[in-house]
């Protein structure tokens, strides 16, 4: 039996279409689909509910030691107030998953992980955990919206001040309050947009759900569904675990070399495995559908008739109005303009290899 | 939802239309297009391609998820509307109108519900 989060009755009123996802039961879309959604993202301010992901508290003298043992991306040198994403691999080096963490004080971090992944990752953690460390799985306490969009700033200006509003990407503002909520603010997330990811208690969910939405209804803020979710993550090219990444394949091979730090101080699980296997032999690549059809995942990726890979996840992006996938294919197809052949449902369908990601938001003028 | 009287449909969803000339037009309800949400391709037969009863004869994607029409009737296909390949979303602002084959077929057309019996089977697939 799938959980209800704190929003559902929210989405329920909205005519949000709840499918199961992860262990929740959450809104695919909304009465306004999934094309409209992701605009409202692209171009004015989208409200997503995230309360599926788990939150887990790390504290004590030896959290960043842990931290770093966990975790392949460097962790020390942060400062308080910032947000480091990493990947956290296995012996062999495949991903157990991919997590933000949040550094809350020297002593104590906030770490997000993925739903489907909490309790794999909690155990995970719990049994290399070592020192003076204690490991608190709050995730069902905690109910996470994500305000995204060009408009996102302006619409929370409305609400809090603007000392509560983290200046810098990957940063947060702990103890904030919009509309006289408690919430922890962050400047992050997950659709190649600028925006906030708002952590509150489950008990102020929907206050703040309804005030966002009031707030930003001049804007074009709409609440948006896991649909327009994964288009959004798509465009920007951000990897999904379970698709671009698993526990069998290393986050060399997968593209995020730059968040594993091989020569950091403290050595994280994983290291030994990903240094013996040297440089990777995969590679991940974007694939801009040129032949009438979308890739899905799973679809074999063929060069002059040879077998080269497999796509990873593939849709019909909203925003450029064309189909693209991702792929992992054998390093020496890496090439922008490489052209390839993708099987869909056992048709051949004419791709080629462009650079990542499909979509990048323009800087602010 | 929109089920208008003339039409005849199929459990899988699609709408036949019997033309003057006895070719039949072949389309998805108004209830399938909800269901899909924003269509964003469509796949088509050939004209002069044969189709069957029961059997896939096209598909179409929504921006999340594929899925197979059916024939309701066994023929050769004499038309495709070619508008669709270009203009998919055409399928959810009036899926009545969008047509998507017109098949010359070789027997009438059997099992298909009226108007009636298809809002009932919507009813119980609720």
């Amino acid at each position: 039996m799938e959980k209800k989060t704190p929003l559902y009755a929210c989405h329920e009123r909205a005519g949000g279409k709840m499918v199961p996802f992860a262990g929740y039961l959450l809104p695919v879309q909304y009465k306004t689909g999934v094309i409209a959604e992701h605009m409202a993202v692209r171009t004015a301010c989208g409200l997503f509910d995230v309360s599926h992901m788990g939150e887990v508290i790390l504290k004590g003298a030896d959290a960043l030691h842990n931290l770093q043992k966990l975790l392949t991306n460097d962790m020390s040198g942060m400062a308080i107030g910032r947000v480091r994403y990493s990947p956290m691999c296995n012996e062999e080096g495949g991903v157990v998953d991919d997590l933000i963490a949040y550094k809350i004080a020297e002593d104590c971090y906030l770490i997000v992980v993925n739903a489907a992944n909490r309790e794999k990752d909690v155990a995970w953690m719990r049994d290399h955990l070592e020192g003076d460390v204690s490991l608190t799985d709050i995730s069902d306490g905690i109910a996470q919206l994500a305000l995204q969009g060009p408009r996102a700033q302006e619409i929370l200006e409305k609400l809090t001040d603007e000392t509560n509003i983290p200046k810098k990407y990957y940063s947060f503002v702990r103890e904030a309050s919009v509309g006289g909520i408690a919430c922890l603010i962050s400047r992050t997330g997950y659709t190649g947009e600028d925006g906030f990811e708002l952590y509150c208690a489950c008990e102020d969910a929907e206050r703040l759900w309804n005030l966002l939405l009031e707030a930003g209804a001049q804007d074009g803020l709409i609440p948006c569904g896991l649909g327009a979710r994964d288009t959004l993550r798509l465009e920007a090219a951000m990897p999904l675990y379970g698709h671009e990444m698993n526990d069998a394949i290393t986050p060399l091979e997968t593209g995020l070399g730059m968040f594993v730090k091989q020569q950091k101080e403290e050595p994280f699980i994983g290291r030994e495995a990903i240094l013996r296997k040297g440089e990777p032999a995969i590679a991940r690549v974007g694939l801009k559908m040129t032949g009438r059809g979308i890739a899905r995942e799973h679809c074999a990726v063929y060069r002059d008739g040879e077998k080269i890979g497999e796509t990873t996840s593939g849709t019909h992006c909203p925003y450029l109005g064309q189909a693209v996938a991702m792929a992992l294919v054998a390093i020496t197809n890496e090439a922008p303009g490489t052209a390839v052949e993708v099987d869909v449902r056992g048709r051949r369908i004419a791709a080629e290899v462009v650079p990542l990601p499909f979509y990048k938001r323009s800087p602010k003028a | 939802m929109n089920i208008p009287a003339e039409l005849s449909y199929t459990k899988s969803h699609e709408w036949v239309r019997t033309l003057p000339d006895q070719t039949v037009e072949i389309g998805l309800t108004d209830h399938a297009q909800t269901q899909l949400g924003d269509i964003v391709f469509v796949n088509l037969p050939q004209e002069g391609d044969t189709v069957a009863a029961g059997d896939a004869f096209a598909d179409v994607e929504s921006v999340k998820a594929v899925s197979d029409v059916y024939s309701p009737v066994s023929g050769r296909v004499v038309a495709v509307n070619e508008e669709l390949l270009d203009a998919p979303q055409r399928i959810n602002e009036a899926p009545y109108e969008a047509w998507m084959i017109r098949v010359e077929v070789e027997t009438p057309p059997q099992g298909l519900l009226s108007e009636k019996e298809y809002a009932k089977a919507l009813e119980e697939e609720a």
